[in-house]
């Protein structure tokens, strides 16, 4: 059904289709309206069978999830930012003890400085937590990988994060067209665990595991990821029978067949990438896009396949690895390695700054002259950032760098805007 | 399917006192009962904690007509009857995290109702530390939200399988290993630690316990009392340890006990926020009764004595039983 909804809302009735028997949740921006919506739907009985944990923490959220999904119970939770990093060593858990749990990650940045807007720092520090990471490029792209998440997670018994981006999708309300019940069910069979808590045959669940088999277990865990790159794309296939939308499920190639250089990204940007792509062709500039759904597990020969031919990689990063720069770049690279492919990494729209297209069609034409550093930050105030420097270098006691900044910020604007006398 | 339970496991305090009637016999003296952990464990010789979970387990099967799950923190219960690939779990059994068991309990309840299982009972169950320092936070909201969670503490009064560090409910002047019988105040500061059976009680759940392996009776009555209610309830159990305490391993109930008779360990029932019952203290000892036989304490009665830490002590008792009213008055 074609509705103008608000991403969350969206999810979460997307959420609610599927059938969740445990909602557990803490409040933190932007995620909010998804648990609100979805505690709505249960208290009204829109959605029954269906339990809503108002918990006290993040840590509890995923711990409650845990537990009702080793009871045998089709679990959800959503979370953000600080949320996720308070609730990380039960993330570690629930993906060590294979419970399909589904998490939406509205994706905002780390503090400090605290800031709730968004980019991808939150689900990126997650990355090797052994959960599958999806990221979705816009609200029917949220819906349709929640209801794939849960076939996913239950058939290679996972955990599955579906990450969009804070407040751009999250809150933005534009048509969406919301799965039917019928189609739902016809896609995602009842939650059946292979072992429950269960008195009738009374298993020990989470026990110690020595040097003897520590090893063995992690790498099967790996293996069940690689079999995830399998199940993806079988997954795509069927939900695009089920529902008639496409899913490529691990990549999502853009004009790449004759791309002279390829932009590598993950969210939301990915729209701004292809209007900056048509607008750049326009002008003789072959460049393509290549998106990456499954993050983890991370799909490299599906990459180098769509990667192949192009003559330059930049990867746009929401997320800063501090100390060395990209993420998502070194695996990118990681798949390219044989090529020889010159890759650069360009960090945008941290904590929430806008990615304006201009710019991205700037950095790709630096790109194609072979004109890009290793390292760029797009939009980047470097006025701002040399007179911090200076202070540093004048003095061993500085105060917080974010607080100065922002002051000088607020004074560069005064004459501008005028709006002080 | 349980294994069936071998005799020599009962030991002799778990045999049926053949003069009472059969209804009064203690869960441990049945030979039917659940077993729920079994011989083999790694814990030490006259582990408390092993011994109080072996008799909360089975009372709490028992009650609930072997409809039941577990779940436990990390701590020493969780190390010593899990190592892989062993279990001396006979029941269902789940291991998570240190902090988090009553959030896992939560949602195991949650699942079981939502479900149509809720004839199956859920007790968590952690040492001291996962329950009063980093476990209160979920713990407080299991209790805040009345989920139907036994949660029992085996509080054994430091972070022992870690190796004996302080913990929110080490007593004053106990030596652990971050607390070291060393410098000017030796042992654990007075004026700190937490009372959790009172944050307990000030959640309004509808049950509140305290039980001592000194008379295991008693707290099989009790986990059938809370088993007998739904809702959030609490059972903290005194547990010695001999490694921690410095006791010797078959002093293990005769500390407990000397930990209630000197008033030092209150033992009662609050049902709703109320105080409705407590045991009463038949023959009152002085604290340095039971002070002196735990290597914790040694640094107190070096030369001279540390008779001040001790009258500190013996305040505290003192306080408890006025608090309690837990002397039973002389006849
Ligand atoms: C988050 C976290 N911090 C620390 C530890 C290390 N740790 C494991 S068990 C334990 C002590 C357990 O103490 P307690 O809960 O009192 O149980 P006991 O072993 O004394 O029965 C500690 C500190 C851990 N496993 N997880
Ligand atoms: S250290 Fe203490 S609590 Fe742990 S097994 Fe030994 S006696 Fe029991
Ligand atoms: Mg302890």
């Amino acid at each position: 059904m074609r509705e103008q909804i608000e991403g969350s809302q969206a999810v979460a009735r997307t959420v609610a289709a599927c059938r969740p028997q445990v909602v557990c949740a803490y409040p933190i921006s932007p995620q909010t309206h998804i648990v609100e919506t979805l505690s709505r739907l249960v208290m009204s009985q829109q959605l029954g069978g269906c339990e809503y944990l108002n918990v006290d923490s993040e840590f509890a959220a995923m711990s409650a999830a845990i537990g009702a999904s080793a009871a045998g119970a089709r679990t959800y939770t959503a979370t953000a930012s600080q949320g996720l990093l308070y609730m990380v060593e039960a993330v570690y858990n629930a993906s060590g003890l294979g419970l399909p749990i589904v998490m939406t990650v509205a994706n905002r940045a780390i503090g400090a400085p605290i800031n709730i807007w968004n980019d991808h720092s939150d689900a990126m520090s997650q990355r090797d937590s052994g959960w599958i990471q999806m990221y979705a490029e816009d609200n029917q792209h949220a819906v349709d990988l929640h209801v794939m998440a849960y076939r996913l997670a239950e058939e290679v018994s996972l955990p599955v994060m579906v990450c969009m981006d804070g407040f751009i999708l999250t809150h933005a309300v534009e048509e969406v067209d919301l799965p039917e019940q019928t189609q739902v069910d016809a896609f995602l069979p009842p939650f059946e665990p292979r072992q429950i808590l269960d008195p009738d045959d009374p298993v020990s669940i989470g026990a110690m595991v020595g040097p003897e088999a520590f090893l063995e277990v992690r790498y099967l865990a790996h293996q069940r990821q690689m079999q995830a790159l399998e199940t993806i794309p079988r997954i795509a296939a069927e939900f695009a029978a089920a529902t008639g939308r496409q899913r490529d499920g691990l990549v999502t190639p853009y004009r790449l067949e004759d791309a002279d250089v390829a932009v590598v990204a993950l969210g939301s940007v990915l729209g701004t990438l292809k209007d900056a792509v048509d607008a750049l062709r326009v002008r003789g500039v072959n460049a393509g896009v290549l998106g990456i759904t499954s993050f983890r597990p991370f799909p490299l020969a599906a990459v180098r396949a769509a990667l192949g031919s192009v003559g330059r990689i930049v990867v746009l990063e929401k997320t800063l690895a501090v100390g060395i720069g990209g993420v998502l770049s070194s695996n990118i690279r990681t798949a390219m390695a044989d090529t020889g492919t010159p890759t650069t990494t360009v960090i945008a729209g941290l904590g929430g700054r806008p990615i304006l297209q201009a710019s991205l069609e700037q950095m790709i034409v630096d790109a194609h002259r072979g004109r890009s550093a290793d390292l760029s930050f797009l939009d980047l105030n470097t006025g701002l950032v040399e007179r911090e420097l200076a202070r540093t270098r004048a003095s061993r006691r500085s105060g917080p760098a974010a607080e100065n900044m922002l002051r000088d910020a607020m004074a560069d604007a005064v004459p501008e805007s005028g709006a002080r006398g | 399917m349980t294994e069936r339970l071998r005799f020599y496991q009962t030991g002799s305090f778990a045999v049926r006192n053949r003069l009472l009637p059969v209804v009064d016999a203690s869960v441990q003296s049945d030979p039917g009962r659940a077993n729920a952990i079994t011989s083999g464990h790694r814990a030490c010789q006259g582990c408390g904690e092993a011994l109080g979970a072996r008799y909360a387990l089975d009372a709490a099967m028992r009650a609930s007509g072997g409809r039941m799950v577990a779940v436990n923190a990390t701590g020493c219960l969780e190390v010593f009857s899990t190592p892989y690939p062993e279990t001396s779990w006979q029941i269902p059994w789940m291991h998570s995290l240190f902090g988090n068991a009553a959030a896992v309990a939560s949602g195991v309840a949650a699942a079981l109702r939502v479900t149509g299982r809720d004839d199956v009972r859920v007790v968590a169950q952690a040492g001291d530390g996962g329950t009063v320092d980093i476990g209160l936070g979920p713990l407080s909201g299991m209790f805040e939200r009345n989920d139907d969670v036994l949660f029992i503490c085996y509080d054994n009064e430091a972070y022992m399988n870690t190796g004996v560090q302080r913990s929110g409910a080490t007593p004053p002047a106990a030596r652990t290993m971050t607390t070291p019988a060393v410098g000017p105040h030796p042992g654990a500061p007075f004026g700190q630690g937490k009372d959790l059976p009172r944050i307990a009680m000030a959640h309004e759940i509808p049950y509140v316990a305290t039980a001592t392996v000194a008379d295991l009776r008693d707290l099989e009555d009790k986990v059938t009392t809370a088993m007998s209610i739904r809702g959030a309830r609490y059972l903290h159990v005194l547990v010695p340890c001999p490694l921690g305490w410095g006791s010797a391993s078959r002093d293990t109930v005769r500390v407990a006990r000397l930990a209630t008779e000197s008033g030092l360990f209150p033992v009662f029932e609050a049902h709703d926020g109320e105080v409705t019952s407590v045991t009463p203290i038949r023959r009152r000892v002085p604290v340095e009764d039971y002070l002196r036989i735990q290597k914790r304490y040694a640094h107190l009665f070096g030369e001279p004595p540390a008779t001040g830490v001790i009258a500190h002590i013996q305040a505290t008792a003192d306080r408890n039983i006025r608090r309690y009213r837990i002397e039973e008055a002389p006849v």
